[in-house]
């Protein structure tokens, strides 16, 4: 009897990506002039179809009671993984063993429906995760004191609150049977206690002798959970091994010197979307490495490509562990359609040593219509030149190294 | 480290890029409850949302059989010697019942978007489990049908033994095609549009408010179109309905039933082979 439980086996995903389309699926409209069309050409000129390889031969295999994290950046392939091994999508080559019983908690509340009541809930999204109505029924108790809701038992779940909601949601998987548990990012919600207790359970699975496979950006989840790690870069296997090494390969990989950072052009029509990202030092010359306690700048280059009312570009500072450490935005103006640059300006908080990512996004009217992550990073370098008050600066002293005013008095 | 054992290691599952074909029918047998909570769900959620919750079940076959009775009577359509609300509610519910099943059937995929891209089970269970809670409306809405029998004083003959064998009928054809249609929408959204026309055109070919005899015994008719007719299985499962519980004349001799039967059969086979065919692609073009 083998002891692996999961094995995958030279596995591909391919996309094929149809040009000038909005929305993903196919209108009959379409189809029929594409028939017509090559009848009329004799198919030499065939549809322009460009392919996306969102995993690319990756195999391992994952022996019994392991607890690996999948990490990588976006688009590095880890949900389209995560979705293969759940049996949503189907791979396009390679082969995928599971044994045992998989539970895939892609996404919280699966199936969850507003109008019904959290006892109806639970019943149902049991089913969906494959649980028998006597299963349910046995560990309905557990179930509801896990998720502490019994006094909003019979409420409908569109009455609770975000919080009550997620734990309700995350309560069911986490009593599931299951020999193999499939999570992706769903522990980055709910409040700080209920992250650590739905954390602390994940690990109990792990220790019964249960497979888990967890896909996060947060490296700090990651590393509590899992004692493996898969490292993905654009459906590439980067790199397997202990978890701690698999992080700092990750980590390191994420390239220091690059200060100007150019921005795919989206695929669907947006109403704009951010060009070129680039760190500028106080001297205006673009920089990624930032001496400490000085300011710096982000300049943003972004299209307008029709006339908006309420348009707000924001930036975020967010620490490679995940912790976001501050985010700020333009005043609400109307922009009329064109090329437009912001400048933000940094010069009022100085951060601790070490790597950062920006997160930029663009917005009319509160809703967000093109958001960056992921792709432009700094660091902050120990200042050198003592012009900076040089005492402690390393994130042991906390994230912000700006004073306050401090006095002593006799008493 | 712990390295437990699987508590289902006879449990294996094979993951290719063309799924795995054997199970499949085993899969589904195995995730039958699930039809019963997404059947159950729905029902639930109808009665919470609407102020009169399930008696929209009754009210709208209701309405239907008084407005094609009035007409029926306005222009004189011949009943053949029944009662008209008898002959129109015996043809108004099993039509309701493949109407409703193909429109909440071909829209279910598409309307649960949000399993589909989220959770594996066998992809047949959301339009079957739209099916039946069209299946549970037409058995609340033949309480009508018992309801005029009782006032009319009549009582059906042996020929009821007969009655499953029409539903059995009825369902196939909307399963066939409700399947069919749930898929060919995935696909192609245009279907959204086809399927309400598809109802309406259906409901004018089909014996709802006129009898069958007008069809079968008009000289004006040449013969290919009343083949034609017979084909719509729906023929079949009415005039069936009336021949079994009202003890009308039958109709729709055995061999339009044994047609009507080919048909649902064929549609079953077309709509699950098509939909196993496409189903894995569902979660990637929904």
């Amino acid at each position: 009897m083998s002891s692996i439980a999961v094995r995958a086996e030279h596995l591909t995903k391919q996309y094929v990506l149809r040009r000038q389309q909005i929305g993903n699926y196919t209108a009959l409209r379409d189809v029929l002039m594409d028939k017509a069309k090559s009848f009329f050409t004799n198919g030499l000129s065939k549809p322009a179809r460009e392919t996306l390889l969102a995993l690319d031969d990756v195999s391992f295999s994952i022996p019994w009671g392991e607890r690996v994290g999948i990490i990588g950046k976006n688009g590095a392939g880890k949900s389209t993984l995560l979705k293969i091994l759940s049996r949503i999508v189907t791979p396009t080559a390679g082969r995928v063993t599971l044994k045992g019983r998989v539970a895939s908690l892609l996404e919280v509340g699966t199936g969850f429906h507003p109008e019904l009541t959290g006892r109806e809930n639970i019943f149902l999204n049991g089913a969906v995760l494959g649980m028998s109505r006597d299963e349910i029924r046995n560990k309905f108790d557990d179930i509801v004191a896990f998720a502490e809701i019994e006094r909003f038992l019979d409420t409908p779940v569109k009455r609770y609150s975000s919080g009550m909601y997620v734990r309700l949601a995350f309560s069911v998987v986490a009593h599931l049977e299951a020999d193999i548990l499939l999570v992706d990012e769903v522990l980055a919600v709910g409040d700080a206690a209920f992250q650590k207790k739905s954390l602390g359970r994940m690990r109990e699975v792990g220790g019964e002798g249960r497979t888990v496979l967890f896909v996060s950006h947060n490296m700090d989840a990651v590393q509590r959970l899992c004692n493996r790690g898969i490292l993905l870069a654009k459906g590439k296997q980067v790199a397997t091994g202990t978890i701690d090494n698999v992080v700092r390969t990750y980590l390191e990989a994420s390239d220091r010197s690059q200060a100007e950072y150019c921005v795919g052009t989206p695929e669907e029509a947006v109403p704009g979307y951010v060009q070129a990202i680039r760190i500028e030092s106080d001297d205006g010359i673009a920089s990624a490495e930032i001496p400490s306690c000085k300011p710096f700048a982000v300049n943003v280059r972004f299209q307008i490509n029709q006339a908006l009312e309420h348009f707000i570009v924001a930036a975020g500072i967010v620490t490679m562990m995940g912790q976001p450490v501050r985010t700020v935005w333009s005043k609400a103006r109307p922009l009329e359609l064109g090329q437009y640059k912001a400048l933000f300006s940094f010069d009022d908080i100085y951060l601790a040593c070490g790597m950062y990512k920006l997160v930029i996004g663009l917005s009319e009217y509160e809703r967000s219509f093109h958001y960056v992550d992921d792709v432009a990073s700094f660091e902050i370098l120990d200042a050198t030149d003592g012009s900076a008050d040089a005492r402690i600066v390393n994130y042991r002293s906390g994230l912000i190294l700006n004073q306050c005013r401090v006095e002593i008095f006799p008493q | 480290m712990t390295r437990g054992k699987p508590r289902n290691d006879h449990v294996e599952i094979v993951i290719q890029a063309h799924g795995n074909q054997g199970a499949y029918w085993k899969e589904i047998w195995r995730y039958r409850e699930l039809i019963y909570f997404l059947c159950w769900r729905d029902v639930l959620v109808r009665y919470k949302q609407t102020a009169i919750g399930v008696m929209w079940a009754v009210l709208r076959p209701v309405l239907t059989i008084v407005v094609f009775s009035s007409f029926g009577a306005l222009f004189h359509i011949d009943t053949h010697g029944s009662e008209r609300l008898l002959l129109v509610s015996a043809g108004t519910l099993p039509w309701m019942l493949f109407s409703s099943g193909l429109q909440e059937a071909s829209m279910s995929l598409v309307s649960n978007a949000n399993l589909l891209t989220k959770v594996y089970f066998p992809r047949l269970i959301v339009p079957l489990s739209a099916i039946f809670v069209c299946l549970v409306d037409f058995l609340i809405a033949l309480l009508i049908l018992a309801g005029l029998m009782i006032y009319y004083a009549k009582t059906p003959g042996m020929d009821v033994v007969f009655l499953p064998m029409f539903l059995i009928l009825a369902l196939f054809s909307t399963a066939g095609s409700g399947v069919l249609l749930s898929a060919l929408t995935v696909k192609y959204r245009d279907f959204r549009y086809v399927v309400p026309f598809l109802i309406q055109l259906g409901f004018f070919v089909s014996p709802i408010g006129f009898s069958s005899a007008d069809v079968y015994s008009s000289g004006r008719i040449p013969g290919w179109v009343k083949f034609i007719y017979s084909l719509n299985p729906m023929v079949a499962v009415i005039e069936g309905f009336r021949w079994s519980l009202l003890r009308d004349r039958f109709l729709a001799q055995w061999t339009v039933v044994g047609l009507s039967g080919v048909v649902a059969l064929s549609l079953a086979f077309i709509g699950c082979w098509y939909f196993r065919k496409v189903e894995i692609q569902f979660a990637d073009i929904i």
